[in-house]
């Protein structure tokens, strides 16, 4: 085996209340292109962070080996310069700027004081070349497409002569043959001795591709297989990855049979003009009364795209086909025309796109249904805090008063806030969009709780999650959502994590 | 000494918003010593209050542009372009003023709704969109004096909205002659109802179990307000008593304060500066909110134009020159945060006074307007870096 050009030793990295990382270990050797892999929130992203820099030296604890010296970054600029280049999901290039100027932002040519144009277009063309992109370097990067974007942020990476470069995710976005144009070209970087870390969901690729691939899971090191002696298969990969333990509890409830269709979607394409591309394709499902109905799949997979395009259409994508609510044929044009018919949706991120943080905690309760505790207009003060405080009461909110503002309330009771409000609507379809992410085990135990105590009350339930034992734990049907698709449908009993994550990452 | 705790800890927690009546308070105190009274006198603050009424009426609008994360650079002289429609209606097409006024105030909220259309619709930023009304109302105010220049208005009605006060009570000459008896009557009035929709509010907040001010610094809280309001009525009745740009001044902080703290409307508003998006999924419409506000200010920027117009008695080719700024400046200096959702009209309003006395204070003091401008320009960023230093170290 060659020598490792990195090795990260025991490195452990804690946020508030969470241990993202613990005593992960992972060795690099000189050549190789390495895949690492993991479900949501493994840690995958957050090692790369603590590699690059991006957590500083100080704020982990562990050891990082990079050809073969201790090294203790304070920031991205001491990685690069160390000779570690790392290329993010979302693309990091200025849209305004030209392909040259983007590849040698930060880090331009200089004559005297000035940036030397002429040498600096010379030295761009030369790195196109070596990525195989023929464009010209003066073209805006606003103009080119999301594959040759990552194509230029290799160029860009090369540019600073990278000896490791990281990839996270870089095929999410494209297209298969971009995808394929990518894969050859770190092949050839190979050759020519480039070592490169891969971050993929998309298990065919890193099979094809990987000489190593270790697998995080819940944040520890699994296990690394070595690709020359027939270790990685799909099969193995997976069983690694969602091995986690069922050892939430999650409360039992009656399952409802009924035949009433309350929600049916048909042939449901939408296609976002900003990212000019679309982002759901030929969506069929339906929900029925009394059910939950969990959509699994990877982030990014459409999902939640899904729900907002049903839910009002608030990003403006441009749809085709039908959504039938209750048998009737509807299109909302609006998020407030859904609420009225009776859909209701809690969002993923709650503190960026659910609640208004500084606002208190029976404001941002009845905000989505202030008519009904106003007359002609004038809020009746007394209403509202009698109706925050039921809902406080009846899903346990803890807070000294429904006069708290909500920004002081910890992530479990925020999300109780949430969906105390998404409730005061009275909904007869309710969308969850990662019910329980970011919060505590108690918490999640009470979101499940109120989650069946609604659905015996007649209420229908979309429940959008990444967490597989989540899905498996509380939904009577999954969908599988991949790429904007939906890649398959399982009821509960044939369900499991291995077919999941198998149609997932598909 | 339990008290003296107390109210260290109720100043500490509520810097914010007493901040800004602390320093009005030393402002004015310090004008009282260095022009040996005359600052306070009944005269001096009457016209002070006048003066501050059509940037006041412009402050309050813009709080609530501010606060939905935009800004509208326009009303200055969107104010002084309509303000001279009011003259040439009143002058030269001889309409009444009856008639004159809900025009101007009609044609200032299509004026805002024009400048709103852009904003909703098309996403382009409120700045650019305004900074095109600005161009565009200098243009048109220079194009509507262009014959005349400045246009004389004879209108004793209409006169009277910036240079008239309210009548007295007549037949009471008995009684403190010298003294505006309905002005100091109204006063106390305020003073009585203030008092009791305080206690009213207290006990609701109890019976929810609210945090409420200790007791000592409730009635603390009360006299001190009590005798500031009473303290103005009778400095103001002392002169000719409450004018009409007060009044007017008065309702539009009331209304708007009401609409701001009562109404769904209010509520709707304050959503989409907290958290735009989460208010388009909680069903409103941002759309809307945006055409209300935009409408609301240029409703109020005719009102101010009206004000100033009236206060002039005509119409000038320069009216309304850097009134946006002066209305901008006292919602920063009043409290309200460009990070938007945050900011009251009663603030807007105490900074609106505190920026019209600093100028009042110092042109008694015979300060040079150049260094005038200086310390204005001082007292807003110190305003401003108060306002987000103590919004951070409260967490």
């Amino acid at each position: 085996m060659k020598p490792p050009i990195l090795e990260m030793k025991n490195i452990t990295k804690e946020f508030p209340g969470v241990k993202a990382l613990s005593d992960v270990s992972f060795r690099v050797a000189e050549g190789e292109i390495h895949c690492l892999v993991g479900e949501n929130g493994a840690g995958k992203s957050t090692l790369m962070k603590v590699l690059s820099g991006v957590y500083p030296y100080g704020t982990y604890s562990g050891e990082i080996l990079f050809n073969g010296q201790v090294q203790r970054f304070s920031g991205i600029r001491d990685s690069e310069q160390a000779g570690i280049g790392i290329i993010y999901q979302e693309l990091a290039l200025v849209p305004e700027m030209t392909v040259y100027e983007n590849i040698f932002l930060g880090n331009e040519i200089r004559r005297g004081w000035t940036v030397d144009w002429n040498e600096t277009i010379r030295r761009a063309a030369q790195m196109l070349a070596k990525v195989r992109l023929n464009v010209n370097p003066e073209t805006k990067v606003r103009d080119l497409g999301v594959g040759k974007q990552q194509l230029v942020e290799i160029a860009k990476a090369l540019s600073r002569d990278v000896k490791l470069l990281i990839l996270d995710e870089p095929t999410a976005a494209l297209n298969e043959d971009d995808s394929a144009n990518l894969l050859n070209l770190l092949r050839e970087l190979k050759q020519h001795g480039v070592t490169c870390i891969l971050i993929s969901h998309k298990l065919k690729e890193v099979i094809s591709i990987a000489d190593t691939v270790t697998v995080l899971r819940d944040g520890k090191t699994i296990c690394t297989l070595d690709a020359k002696k027939g270790e990685v298969s799909e099969q193995v990969l997976i069983k690694h990855m969602v091995g986690r333990e069922i050892n939430n509890i999650y409360p039992p409830r009656e399952r409802i049979r009924s035949d009433e269709v309350v929600l049916e979607v048909r042939n449901w394409s939408a296609y976002d003009p900003k990212l000019g591309r679309n982002v759901l394709k030929d969506v069929s499902f339906h929900l029925k009364r009394g059910e939950i109905v969990g959509f699994a799949g990877l982030m990014g997979s459409g999902r939640t795209e899904l729900a907002r395009s049903l839910f009002g259409n608030p990003d403006g994508y441009e749809i085709r086909g039908e959504m039938y609510v209750r048998g009737q044929k509807l299109r909302f044009g609006h998020p407030q025309e859904a609420i009225r018919a009776g859909m209701a949706y809690v969002t993923e991120d709650r503190k960026a796109k659910g609640l208004i943080l500084i606002q208190d905690v029976k404001q941002n309760i009845t905000l989505a249904n202030l008519n009904e505790i106003a007359n002609h207009g004038v809020i009746d003060g007394n209403a509202e805090v009698k109706v925050a405080n039921d809902y406080r009461e009846s899903i346990n909110i803890k807070t000294p008063t429904v006069a708290q503002i909500v920004g002081n309330l910890s992530g479990g009771n925020q999300q109780k806030v949430s969906v105390a409000k998404w409730l005061f609507v009275r909904p007869d379809i309710l969308i969850l969009d990662e019910p329980t992410r970011g919060i505590d085990v108690g918490a999640k135990y009470e979101i499940y709780t109120i989650m069946n105590r609604l659905v015996q009350q007649g209420m229908s339930i979309i429940m959008i999650s990444s967490e597989l034992p989540e899905v498996l734990g509380m939904s009577d049907r999954v969908y599988i959502v991949s790429s904007g698709r939906i890649s398959g449908e399982l009821p509960i009993e044939e369900a499991t994590q291995e077919k999941i994550m198998h149609l997932a990452t598909n | 000494m339990e008290f003296f705790q107390d109210l260290e800890k109720v100043l500490r927690q509520n810097i914010r918003e007493y901040g800004m009546f602390i320093a009005l308070f030393v402002i004015m105190a310090i004008f009282t010593y260095t022009t040996e009274g005359v600052f306070i006198s009944s005269r001096n603050i009457s016209n002070l209050l006048n003066q501050t009424g059509y940037i006041a009426v412009l402050a309050v609008g813009m709080t609530l542009v501010i606060v939905i994360r935009h800004i509208d650079l326009s009303v200055g002289f969107l104010a002084g372009f309509l303000g001279a429609v009011a003259a040439i209606a009143l002058v030269f097409w001889k309409l009444p003023v009856w008639m004159v006024i809900p025009m101007v105030l009609g044609m200032g909220v299509i004026a805002g709704l024009i400048t709103a259309f852009p904003v909703a619709q098309l996403k382009i930023p409120s700045f650019v969109a305004s900074l095109a009304g600005w161009l565009i109302y200098r243009g048109a105010l220079l194009l509507s004096t262009m014959g005349t220049g400045t246009i004389i208005i004879p209108d004793d009605a209409f006169n009277a909205i910036g240079n008239g006060f309210i009548p007295d009570i007549p037949g009471l000459d008995f009684f403190l002659p010298k003294v505006h008896k309905l002005t100091l009557l109204l006063g106390l009035l305020a003073i009585v109802l203030f008092i009791f929709s305080e206690i009213r509010s207290r006990r609701k907040k109890q019976e929810y179990n609210f945090e409420v001010l200790p007791l000592e610094i409730f009635i603390l809280k009360l006299v001190f307000l009590s005798v500031l309001v009473g303290g103005i009525t009778w400095v103001l009745a002392g002169y000719n008593g409450l004018s009409w740009t007060v009044v007017i001044m008065l309702i539009v902080v009331a209304v708007y304060h009401f609409v701001t703290t009562q109404t769904v409307l209010g509520r709707h508003i304050y959503a989409v500066g907290g958290n735009p998006e989460a208010a388009e999924l909680s069903g409103i419409n941002v759309k809307n909110i945006t055409y209300v506000v935009f409408g609301s200010m240029g409703l109020l920027s005719a009102l101010s134009g009206i004000l100033f117009t009236s206060r002039l008695q005509s119409a000038t080719t320069t009216a309304g020159t850097l009134f946006e700024l002066d209305a901008i400046a006292a919602a920063y200096v009043g409290g309200v945060s460009a990070a938007g959702g945050v900011g009251k009209v009663t603030g807007s309003i105490i900074g609106a006074l505190v920026m019209t006395s600093l100028t009042s204070g110092m042109n008694l003091m015979g300060i040079d307007i150049s260094l005038q401008y200086i310390v204005r320009g001082a007292v807003l960023v110190a305003a401003v870096i108060f306002d987000v230093t103590t919004r951070t170290s409260r967490k």
